[in-house]
């Protein structure tokens, strides 16, 4: 897809005069952390968790060589392809090739936010293959012409009239005057109206939570159970993964299965957690007669040994998203790319680079609310101001804002001088605001007093009160 | 004439510095009664932040090495604001992991500074207080303070201490106020919308006084709280802890108290 | 695509500054892979007895609306299905997994209950399958697949019904790995059956505004028919009864 992350201040700027969207938002910012909070509260060993997860998915990184040849091995023992692909286009290459070996008209797709990095939809849609997404908020977005503004819960930034009136656009087939305003009605009329696709798809494509090197298998974990219909019902099952999916074996995923549904939505376990190894057995009654991996990097491996190694360890639980103020203040479209939140902002400049994503980085408090609820600990503030050291060293940063910052670094490095200053400083901003004890409006700092007034300084400096002070003690100690 | 009392330095901050020395006061005050002899290095400004936060290194390092230079001697570092403390005491032996010959030092320090009312608590031991505030106060939480260094609990427990002071819990306190140093300049309509959620949730609990630990949080809040024509007297916490309120709360007109 | 897989293999070694793994760094990690070590299992289910567990289970299946019914026996399945359909209204008509084990129980007491077995097809209402585990730590059950066990059974239909036995509850996933990998030894396979399904209650969505809508696209509604016959492998069933039989001495540690 097309990034706009370029343009984040007028996206943000758009997010929050957006009421729909800010009413959508404040539904999020309340239930999600609440959800997360009860799970963890109810599992004692939540935090020694975190720790196991880390640990593990740092041992795969380190041997993830190791851990990717054993998985391909397996998947082809189980009657599975493996296919490699550095970059997005061969990956849409493979998979289009794929379809078209079996003549394929329809495919159905389960949520894959690779599939959204590497923009597959429109390609496929360029190349007379239908792509139709299945998961409920991905239907509802792809009806929409529109990317997903949360990992996992795609739509989120919609209320149900905007579904509504997808649907009734879209659904022509159905009565006009039906009622659709309930969340109810709404999901059943896509239950109805997604059925009879499945059941025609030629190919299934899902994604991949994990890969399990010790079986070959592929894991999805859903609600709706969209994406088990739409691997067990076609002829060919597609998975497509990025490298760092891989852990080691089914103990170690049970491990990180325990932390990604608590993070995620706050339940114990997801509806549904499908292990899939291979195609169909022979006796079997069902399932796909083809089991094809397609295994991405588009940058991954070289992110392994820098700083941003922690990075690959996210599962994409997005409990980072739902505990950022930022996110809840602009939701996820403001970002413009394929991922959002914390864990967006420091993905993001990997993968189309950070002269295009500079503001993703930049638009933080390091508040550390994201990296407080990592279930793999990643440390995302930390990794967001190594973003912001390469830009400052590329010289990226906004001129002006670099000059403010290069004179007050001056005078921090030459205390004498710095306290002169500020005692001048305090002095004249006391002595014209100390009265009505604020500042309506002040010359330099418009982007503070434009939203907020500027409380005004006590009119001294602490360290002129303290000589002050020290000097008047002097005698007693004589 | 040996003083065998525990020597601190205390890091002013740059805000409390040239915004409001009164909180230095109550920081020396509270550390004193604590039992503590305080000291003011001179040759300190500011942490670094601005600049870390930036991703200046260079500067943030040069600044780094003037405050550990400063405080070099002192039992205990100790700042009114828990961005600071953590700045010290988490960062900046980041900062320095690929300079071995700082790494002691670094780590000497960084093991040595707190945050102030954590460190009158967890470190000195300090129970009770002997101040007085009339009033329903709300706390928030600053980020650094709660999630780098754990303040969370010691001030409500100094707070209770205080006499004619009631505490009402603030809903989402452990939720950034939107200020982020740096932030609220670059990206003021954000910054403007969670300062915006947090006004209103402090107007909503009813509270005549709002408290926390950070001057800059402090700062934001209070501003946006005027700006509404909100009626709460905002404070640092250790000015209400110290009984040191002459001063006019923060953002208010000279002679309200 | 081996030009792919070099050069994705080769970056990853480069950026981890070493080359490929030398043999006893690869010989350990092979062993780690062939005797998968477990981490730290919770102890909510873990710490339980037998019986807890099964309570546990059932809590905690209802909990994520699974409706449990706890029967005595498997003679009494049939009554309890026939039971659950009438009361929820639906036809008397159900696909069976072509599972023997399901054969033992006497279906032809409800003679109403009208089956075919096989996999799920469209227009199927309720499904009824076997289970292989019942997970207490979540209320999870385990279904794996196989000729006699299709898939599409535990997703295509309305109406999931699960009949699982007292006995086949386990503690954690970590048991119910244990337990598959010793069947499949048992039978040969070194793979892992061609799909596991995990599942804890009936399908849902939050997609619109968050608030949750069972029957998504998966299954409306989960039922289990809970089967709490004596388990024969128990101690204490092993203990004879009779009070006339003498008194048996406690066992020793180490004795046997």
């Amino acid at each position: 897809m097309e990034a706009t992350s370029r343009a984040f201040k007028s996206n943000v700027d758009r997010a929050l005069a957006d009421k729909t969207l800010q009413q959508a938002l404040g539904l999020a910012r309340t239930g999600f952390p609440a959800k997360r909070r009860a799970a963890v509260e109810r599992l004692p060993e939540f935090e020694a968790l975190r720790e196991e997860g880390r640990r593990i998915k740092n041992h795969t990184l380190e041997h993830l060589d190791f851990y990717l040849e054993s998985f391909e091995a397996k998947v082809r023992a189980n009657g599975g392809e493996v296919h490699w692909c550095r970059t997005p286009a061969e990956a849409r290459e493979t998979i289009l090739g794929l379809c078209r070996s079996v003549g394929a008209k329809s495919v159905t797709k389960g949520k894959s936010m690779i599939a959204e990095e590497i923009a597959l939809n429109d390609f496929l849609e360029a190349n007379a293959v239908v792509p139709i997404e299945t998961d409920l908020g991905e239907y509802i977005i792809q009806l929409r012409h529109e990317p997903p503004s949360h990992i996992i819960a795609p739509a989120i930034h919609l209320l149900k009239e905007q579904v509504a009136d997808a649907f009734r656009a879209t659904h022509t087939e159905l009565a006009p005057d039906r009622p659709l305003s309930e969340p109810r009605t709404l999901c059943d009329e896509a239950r109805q109206v997604l059925r009879p696709k499945f059941l025609a798809a030629d190919v299934g494509i899902t994604g991949a939570n994990f890969l399990i090197a010790e079986t070959g298998s592929s894991i999805i974990v859903t609600n709706e159970g969209n994406g088990d219909l739409t691997q067990l019902l076609p002829k060919v099952h597609i998975v497509l993964a990025s490298i760092e999916k891989l852990v080691p074996t089914l103990e170690d995923v049970s491990t990180l299965l325990r932390l990604l549904a608590r993070s995620a939505t706050g339940q114990e376990f997801s509806t549904y957690t499908t292990v899939s190894t291979g195609p169909r057995r022979p006796g079997d009654l069902d399932g796909p007669e083809q089991y094809h991996v397609v295994l991405l990097d588009n940058g991954r491996s070289a992110m392994l040994g820098t700083e941003f190694q922690d990075m690959l360890r996210c599962i994409r639980c997005s409990a980072c998203l739902n505990h950022c103020p930022v996110y809840g203040a602009v939701g996820g479209h403001a970002y413009g790319w394929v991922y959002q939140g914390p864990m967006g902002s420091v993905l993001t400049p990997q993968l189309i680079g950070i002269a295009e994503a500079g503001n993703l980085p930049n638009a933080s408090t390091f508040c550390g609310r994201c990296e407080s609820v990592c279930p793999m600990k990643i440390p995302l503030p930390k990794m967001m101001r190594h973003w912001r050291e390469r830009e400052y060293e590329k010289k990226l940063s906004p001129a002006a804002f670099r000059a403010g910052l290069g004179l007050w670094a001056f005078f921090a490095r030459r205390p004498e001088l710095y306290h002169r200053m500020a005692a001048i400083g305090a002095r004249i901003l006391g002595g014209f605001g100390r009265r009505r004890g604020r500042f309506r409006a002040l010359p330099l700092a418009r982007g503070w007093t434009s939203v907020r007034d500027m409380p005004a300084p006590q009119g001294r400096s602490f360290q002129s009160l303290w000589a002050e002070r020290q000097r008047a003690r002097m005698p007693r100690y004589h | 004439m040996s003083d065998k009392r525990v020597r601190v330095g205390l890091f002013v901050t740059c805000l409390v510095d040239l915004y409001r020395p009164s909180i230095g006061f109550a920081a020396v005050k509270l550390l004193e009664e604590a039992g503590c002899l305080v000291e003011v290095p001179r040759a300190q400004t500011c942490c670094g932040q601005p600049a870390y936060n930036s991703g200046d290194r260079a500067d943030t390092k040069a600044i780094a090495r003037q405050v550990i230079a400063a405080f070099r001697g002192y039992d205990y570092v100790v700042a009114p604001s828990g961005s600071c403390a953590g700045m010290i005491r988490t960062h900046y032996p980041e900062l320095f992991a690929d300079e071995p010959e700082m790494f002691n030092e670094v780590q000497h320090l960084a093991k040595r500074s707190y945050e102030l009312v954590s460190f009158l608590t967890d470190v000195m031991g300090m129970e009770r207080v002997t101040a007085r505030y009339d009033g329903l106060a709300t706390y928030h939480d600053s980020c650094s303070g709660l999630r780098e260094l754990g303040v969370k609990e010691q001030p409500r427990r100094l707070l209770r201490q205080v006499a004619g002071l009631r505490l009402t819990e603030l809903p989402g306190a452990e939720i950034c106020c939107g200020f982020g140093g740096t932030f609220c300049i670059k990206y003021p309509a954000i910054s403007d919308k969670m300062v915006t959620d947090k006004a209103a949730e402090i107007e909503a609990t009813g509270a005549d006084t709002l408290l926390a630990g950070d001057l800059g949080c402090l700062l934001n809040m209070a501003g946006k709280l005027t700006r509404r024509g909100a009626a709460v007297r905002v404070r640092h916490v250790a000015e209400v802890l110290a009984n040191l309120t002459e001063e006019a709360p923060i953002g208010a007109p000279e002679g309200v108290r | 695509m081996t030009a792919a897989r070099d050069q994705i293999l080769g970056s990853i070694r480069r950026s981890l500054k070493r080359g490929p793994l030398g043999e006893a760094e690869t010989a350990a990690l092979r062993a780690r892979l062939a005797s998968p070590g477990r981490n730290l299992v919770p102890a909510r289910a873990a710490a339980l007895d037998p019986p807890a567990q099964r309570d546990l289970f059932t809590a905690m299946a209802q909990e994520v609306q699974t409706t449990v019914d706890r029967v005595a026996s498997l003679a009494e399945v049939p009554a309890a299905v026939a039971s659950y359909l009438a009361a929820e209204n639906l036809p008397a008509e159900l696909v069976m997994a072509p599972d023997p084990a399901l054969d033992d129980i006497p279906w032809h007491e409800r003679p109403l209950l009208q089956f075919r077995r096989g996999r799920a097809e469209p227009g199927d209402q309720v499904s009824l399958t076997p289970a292989f585990a019942g997970i207490a730590e979540t209320g999870t059950l385990m279904l794996v697949s196989g000729a006699e066990t299709p898939s599409t059974l535990n997703f295509l239909p309305d109406t999931h019904i699960v009949v699982l036995r007292a006995e086949q509850v386990v503690p954690s996933l970590e048991e119910a790995w244990t337990k598959l990998r010793a069947r499949q030894a048992a039978r040969g396979d070194a793979a892992l059956p061609r799909t596991v399904n995990f599942v804890t209650g009936p399908s849902r969505t939050g997609d619109i505004e968050q608030r949750i809508q069972l029957g998504a696209h998966g299954p409306r509604r989960l039922h289990v028919v809970f089967v709490d016959e004596p388990v024969a492998t128990e101690p204490s069933a092993a203990i004879p009864s009779s009070p006339s039989a003498p008194p048996s001495p406690p066992p020793l540690a180490g004795e046997g």
